[in-house]
């Protein structure tokens, strides 16, 4: 961490730390390029917007963060990526350890077909944190605490995650999430599938999160952008046009394009 | 406008015309098949019927105690003794060869069960004791078959005196029909009235056994690899497309590897279980494998992601979330493929799985026949009384059958979840 952090009490000039740092950026599904020389940082304990039209790469930059490309045989990603001072794609990283540090929320809420207990203890059995049950059964109740679950779910636990309504099924995948203690996590469209209530309770959640974690969230709607955000990256044709501070993206763009998308004339 | 939604146009009826005659096409086909089904295991089931009888004779023999050593009960002639209550019986026969129809009555092997008794209860000597007798498979046909007297007083394979013989001891009551217990509880034998389903019963069960412990974890072992771990270019296509078609060779063609590699090379002991569930497990694995990876491709890919989101190993996530899901799917899969194993007679000619086996086999080493190999041996002898026990034998097949699938359906139950 090389950055100096301002000590002015005025948040809007304090320079923030960095925790990611891309740069340079390409990744190819086999010849199809799609994102060109990406240059992104990300500040800690802040939520970043991603935003841009569907198919603009927002997701594939997201899951560069947590190596969830590899996954995809035909993926390749060139350039480098830090997280703290750690190239997570030199190749001695284990991308287990990786994805333990970083969390990850998907579009579609996903909970193992188990009961709600073990959602969320599954992280820390796999990974040896919890040393005993009680201590288990204390770390699954304060994640389902800290994802505003707990009051919902706590008479039911024995009961499968599958059976809740999506939004608390969501908010049971940010459980499963944040029970590793990861230092970021990336949320992918987290509230598209929701309908507006949920989709509050989501947002209000991402926020009182950001405390503890920092958070890397796409979005397609502008206006979630805009209420969760610090920062926001607008993402167009595998390019990043513009990044910085949320309220200055959304009310003095410097890019056309980007004035074009949040008036709503592309995307 | 009133009329919009009950006017038919013409249009419109033809429409609907159409969906009815689409209708009664699909009642008719599944009509044309469940009644194929129907004539199918009824006439087996009509055929079949008649050997869980079995006709009986009972007469009065004199258990010599000068014929019978009492401390080698078993080594007496009980052969002779047999003979000698039947001349006692119908003492008019005089002529040698008339005495040897009489004895022709009696199944050839009829002695061993008055030997058997006799050893159980030794007390019965030199009693004259009431026994009831297997009768010999022409006997048991002309009660069973319903077979006419035709004019020269002739009836199938009896002939005129023995017909009467047979009519004296049915009004005298000497004749019987009992359940066949013998079919159930012996091995197979050249006289039909003797021959039971028990070793290739347990022929195939022992086959059966073999074949499931070696293709079921080697099939869904293999089909997670391909399916979760192996990256997807030249090599893997390869292989799946060798898969693919390894399931369509024909079953005679793991007949002859199991013959060449298990039998020559490896020098396993022919015949045997052991050597038969090794070549049903070869013709099995290609279907278990495709069923399996496309059980494992049903998982959402959500479920992956998820389980690789919170750091899990390809192995953990795999065996902690992907192959439970898939598992009703993978035994589905499993169960198709024993179920063709079960049917299966070609590969087991040809490693000689096609003896004439008596005994009931108890390893997996020694010599043994299958279920549907012994209905092929059957059904290929000229005797009249294999005919109801080659159906009787083919009924045995299906309620081996649907024994498994019910246990796969179970099973599939068991592990069903919901994703």
């Amino acid at each position: 961490m090389t950055l100096a952090v301002s000590t002015s009490v005025e948040p809007e000039t304090q320079i923030d730390q960095v925790i990611v740092k891309a740069s340079d950026i390409n990744v190819f599904y086999g010849d199809k390029q799609a994102l060109y020389t990406v240059s992104l940082h990300v500040p800690q304990n802040k939520v970043t917007a991603l935003i841009g039209p569907s198919g603009c790469g927002k997701t594939t930059f997201l899951k560069c963060i947590n190596r969830m490309n590899d996954l995809i045989d035909i993926c390749r990603v060139e350039g480098e990526i830090l997280v703290g001072d750690q190239d997570i794609y030199a190749p001695a990283v284990d991308v287990v350890a990786l994805r333990a540090h970083i969390g990850m929320v998907f579009q579609k809420p996903n909970p193992f077909p188990k009961s709600i207990f073990d959602n969320v203890a599954y992280g820390l059995r796999i990974h040896n944190i919890a040393t005993s049950k009680t201590e288990l059964a204390d770390r699954v109740e304060s994640s389902l605490r800290s994802a505003a679950l707990w009051e919902e779910v706590k008479d039911r636990l024995d009961q499968p995650g599958t059976s809740l309504s999506g939004g608390q099924q969501q908010r049971l995948c940010i459980a499963r999430a944040i029970a590793i203690q990861p230092k970021i996590i990336l949320m992918d469209e987290p509230a598209s599938a929701l309908d507006p209530i949920a989709t509050a309770k989501i947002e209000e959640l991402i926020d009182d999160l950001r405390q503890n974690y920092t958070i890397i969230i796409v979005t397609h709607s502008m206006q979630q952008a805009a209420r969760v955000s610090q920062y926001t990256a607008f993402f167009h044709m595998g390019e990043l046009v513009e990044h910085g501070k949320t309220k200055s993206i959304f009310t003095a763009p410097n890019d056309e394009r980007t004035q074009n998308y949040i008036t709503g004339r592309i995307g | 406008m009133t009329d919009t939604f009950t006017k038919r146009t013409p249009h419109l009826a033809r429409r609907h015309a159409r969906e009815i005659r689409f209708q009664w096409l699909g009642k008719i086909a599944i009509s044309i098949a469940v009644g194929f089904l129907l004539i199918m295991v009824g006439t087996i089931s009509w055929m079949g019927a008649g050997a869980l009888k079995q006709t009986q004779i009972s007469l009065q023999v004199y258990l010599d105690p000068q014929e019978i050593d009492t401390s080698a009960v078993e080594k007496a002639d009980y052969g002779a003794m047999v003979k000698t209550a039947l001349r006692a019986t119908f003492p008019e026969v005089k002529k040698r060869r008339d005495t040897r129809k009489l004895y022709k009555l009696l199944s050839s092997q009829a002695a061993f069960g008055l030997q058997r008794q006799i050893k159980e209860n030794p007390d019965l000597i030199g009693q004259t004791k009431s026994v009831w007798f297997i009768a010999s498979d022409d006997v048991d046909m002309f009660f069973k078959a319903n077979i006419t007297v035709d004019t020269n007083g002739n009836a199938g394979k009896l002939d005129e005196k023995q017909v009467q013989w047979l009519a004296t001891l049915d009004k005298s009551g000497a004749v019987r029909s009992r359940f066949n217990t013998g079919f159930f509880l012996s091995g197979d034998s050249r006289e039909p009235e003797l021959a039971g389903i028990l070793s290739a019963f347990a022929g195939t069960t022992l086959t059966l056994f073999v074949c499931f412990l070696l293709s079921f974890p080697i099939g869904i072992l293999a089909a997670v690899y391909l399916e979760e771990f192996i990256p997807e270019n030249r090599w893997s296509d390869l292989i799946e497309v060798n898969i693919n078609n390894l399931a369509a060779v024909p079953s005679i063609v793991f007949g002859l590897l199991g013959l060449a590699v298990f039998l020559n090379a490896f020098d396993l002991p022919r015949s045997s279980p052991l050597v038969g569930g090794m070549v049903l497990a070869l013709m099995t694995l290609p279907t278990i494998i495709i069923a399996s990876r496309s059980a494992l491709r049903s998982v959402p890919p959500s479920i992956r992601e998820a389980a690789l989101g919170i750091g899990a190993t390809r192995t953990q996530m795999v065996f902690h979330h992907v192959a439970p899901l898939a598992m009703s799917g993978m035994l589905t899969g499993t169960i198709i493929g024993m179920a063709r194993a079960l049917g299966e007679t070609a590969p087991l000619l040809m490693i000689g799985m096609v003896a004439f086996i008596v005994d009931t086999p108890t390893s997996i080493l020694q010599p043994a026949t299958a279920l549907p190999v012994q209905i092929f041996l059957w059904a290929d002898s000229p005797e009249r009384g294999f005919l109801e026990k080659t159906s009787a034998a083919i009924i045995v097949l299906i309620a081996f059958l649907i024994a498994m699938n019910l246990i796969a359906i179970i099973l599939r139950n068991k592990y069903r979840q919901r994703f």
